[in-house]
């Protein structure tokens, strides 16, 4: 047997690598398979728009196609660059984002701690029942909430008419845009995105509690130095994955909850796209919006995935 | 062994009045749209809620039976979430099922190639022009095959698929099963609960959206439900089969809200009826995932 063993380790050694593994492939050429039509979908849609994404340099023609059509450099980026309401977006995109950003990440955690602090199981579940359900609402239907209940005549203003006696057309106001679209996404989601944190929490050893009180500890410090610090990772990783998507805020909502009147601070980068874009027809100078709002995108990725990993001992997601 | 100090249990009070406070904020909207799909638009309006039965009335929903665009959207997002489930969870579970094996070569590198793609993709235009060129416009195939791969399920297959035992595999193997007959005998049993989990996200996905049918569809009666809704909720576009004929605009305005609220419940009912049962298993689904 012993014999056996090395002989095939010698016989094996003249032969490349490549022949090992190519054998291997043969043997196991089911998985490749069923990974055909993965591969094939992800080339045709997401590979192949890449590629096609270079009519950004070009004046993209739909007779000539892709290939055809001329090379005009950096003309699109700098058009958009120079146009008159490239800070207004650009700005826009960036306020409204990071303004979720800074109120939404908290909330949840906030609130799975309280929700951790219910000793009663069947009645935290049956809280987190109700606070869950707003996620499963599409955005369309809750865009046509937002705008029944803010409407003139809507439950909202019914209840104002208290202290005011003229109306407030929210959704015609730029200034309450950021608001209506952050706590609305509030709304939504804190409860949801709880989820996650309720289920570290839940993996705190009981013991560290009752160490900490039989030292004279206070809920709130056991709050801040044994609940907290058990979520710290988890946070880490979520808030470079939400700080990443920073660039790519929703299209859905902001297009959705956008109105003649408010477009002043509801117009971002990924309306502005769809609209020049697929609305006008300007293909290339639209693509090369969007290529820059992914560039503004990844640089951001690295800028916080770098400051994330100083606060938390050199523990980033890249 | 727990014992609270005295101002522990004021904060431990505190939060529960808080907690109460919140989930009366997350459950005034969903009542307050369902009544007010259920009552008289101007008792609404002067009196708030009622419950004199005089004021309750289903016209609001009537009125998009009679109309149809609804249904019809119904129906179409129920045949769209059907098939861009069934050929998701296919694609995603198969190829999630091939990179759990330790057999494998170039498993890392085909991982990454699938992976670059959460980060980077061509854009809106670059996507559309690809699925133009297909002749997908204007079919159902745009909606369905497009996104129908989801990286994100792919990684969550494949972990739940590497917490099989191996030696179940092996044993088959040893016993003459070929790689297909141990993962249809096998492990497919096995992994009922990832793929309802997967199926179901990708159901409720499909559902919800509205994009791919607002930029790939122009046949109206194609749309899906999402889409019809936009029409009624955020353009106001209330369908002119839904009102009789000529009406005082003020009865119009009174209609057209009370159609929106009751669309607005129509829509929603399924999901929010069949949730509780299924709380569990999306919990789970976060889980795996987040956990890889």
């Amino acid at each position: 047997m012993a014999k056996a063993g090395t002989e095939t380790a010698v016989s094996a050694k003249p032969q490349s690598r490549w022949k090992v593994k190519w054998a291997s492939v043969k043997r196991n050429h089911l998985l490749y398979w069923l990974l055909a039509p993965a591969i094939l979908l992800t080339i045709v849609f997401k590979y192949v728009p890449m590629y096609g994404a270079s009519i950004a340099f070009k004046d993209f023609s739909p007779i000539r196609g892709i290939m055809g059509s001329e090379w005009v450099g950096l003309k699109h980026f700098t058009s958009f660059l120079s146009s008159p309401n490239f800070m207004e977006i650009l700005l826009n995109t960036i306020k409204l984002s990071s303004f979720e950003l800074l109120i939404g990440f908290p909330i949840p955690i906030i609130l799975a701690l309280m929700l951790n602090q219910i000793r009663r199981a069947g009645v935290k579940k049956n809280i987190q029942l109700v606070l869950y359900a707003p996620h499963f609402i599409s955005v369309v239907v809750i865009s046509g909430m937002v705008f029944l209940f803010l409407s003139p005549t809507g439950p909202i203003n019914a209840m104002l008419s208290f202290f005011t006696d003229k109306p407030v057309s929210f959704m015609s106001d730029p200034d309450a845009f950021r608001s209506i679209y952050i706590w609305s996404g509030v709304w939504q989601g804190a409860g949801w995105a709880s989820i996650i944190y309720v289920a570290a929490l839940a993996n705190v050893d009981p013991q560290l509690h009752d160490a900490a009180t039989v030292d004279g500890a206070s809920l709130l410090q056991r709050i801040w130095h044994i609940d907290l610090p058990t979520l710290k990772p988890v946070m880490a990783v979520l808030f470079i994955l939400a700080a990443g998507g920073i660039m790519a805020i929703g299209f859905e909502k902001a297009y959705l909850l956008q109105t003649s009147m408010n477009i002043p601070s509801s117009e971002i980068i990924s309306t502005y796209v769809y609209k020049r874009g697929l609305q006008a027809g300007d293909y290339s100078f639209a693509t090369a919006v969007g290529l820059f709002n992914a560039l503004v995108n990844v640089i951001l990725l690295v800028f916080v995935n770098g400051v994330v990993k100083k606060l938390n001992e050199g523990e980033g997601l890249l | 062994m727990n014992t609270y100090s005295k101002s522990d249990r004021f904060i431990l009070f505190t939060n529960k009045i808080l907690l109460c406070g919140i989930v009366v904020v997350v459950l005034f909207p969903l009542l307050y749209v369902l009544l007010a799909s259920l009552l008289e638009p101007n008792v609404l309006l002067s009196k708030g809620l009622s419950f004199n039965s005089s004021d309750w009335t289903l016209e609001g929903y009537r009125k998009i039976f009679e109309d149809g665009s609804i249904v019809r959207g119904f129906i179409n997002s129920m045949l769209y979430s059907a098939g861009f489930t069934i050929v998701t969870v296919t694609v995603c579970i198969l190829a999630g099922y091939s990179l759990s094996s330790d057999e494998l070569v170039g498993k890392r590198f085909i991982m990454i190639f699938f992976l670059v793609t959460m980060f980077f993709n061509g854009g809106l235009i670059p996507t559309y022009l690809v699925v133009k060129n297909l002749g997908m416009l204007n079919t159902v195939w745009a909606i369905i095959i497009p996104n129908a791969i989801n990286v994100w399920f792919i990684i969550l297959s494949r972990t739940y698929f590497k917490s099989i035992p191996n030696e179940l595999k092996e044993a088959a193997r040893i016993d003459g099963a070929s790689e297909f007959k141990i993962f249809l005998k096998i492990v497919f049993p096995l992994s009922k609960p990832i793929i309802f989990v997967i199926a179901l996200y990708a159901f409720i996905g499909q559902w919800n959206s509205y994009f791919d049918a607002m930029i790939y569809l122009e046949d109206r009666d194609l749309y899906p439900l999402q889409l019809v809704l936009r029409s009624i909720l955020i353009q106001n576009e209330v369908q002119p089969g839904m009102i009789g004929d000529q009406q005082a605009a003020a009865e119009l305005q009174r209609i057209s809200e009370m159609i929106k609220y009751s669309s607005i419940v129509l829509a929603s009912l399924p999901l929010i009826i069949m949730y509780p049962f299924f709380q569990k298993y999306f919990e789970k689904g976060v889980m795996v995932g987040s956990l890889k």
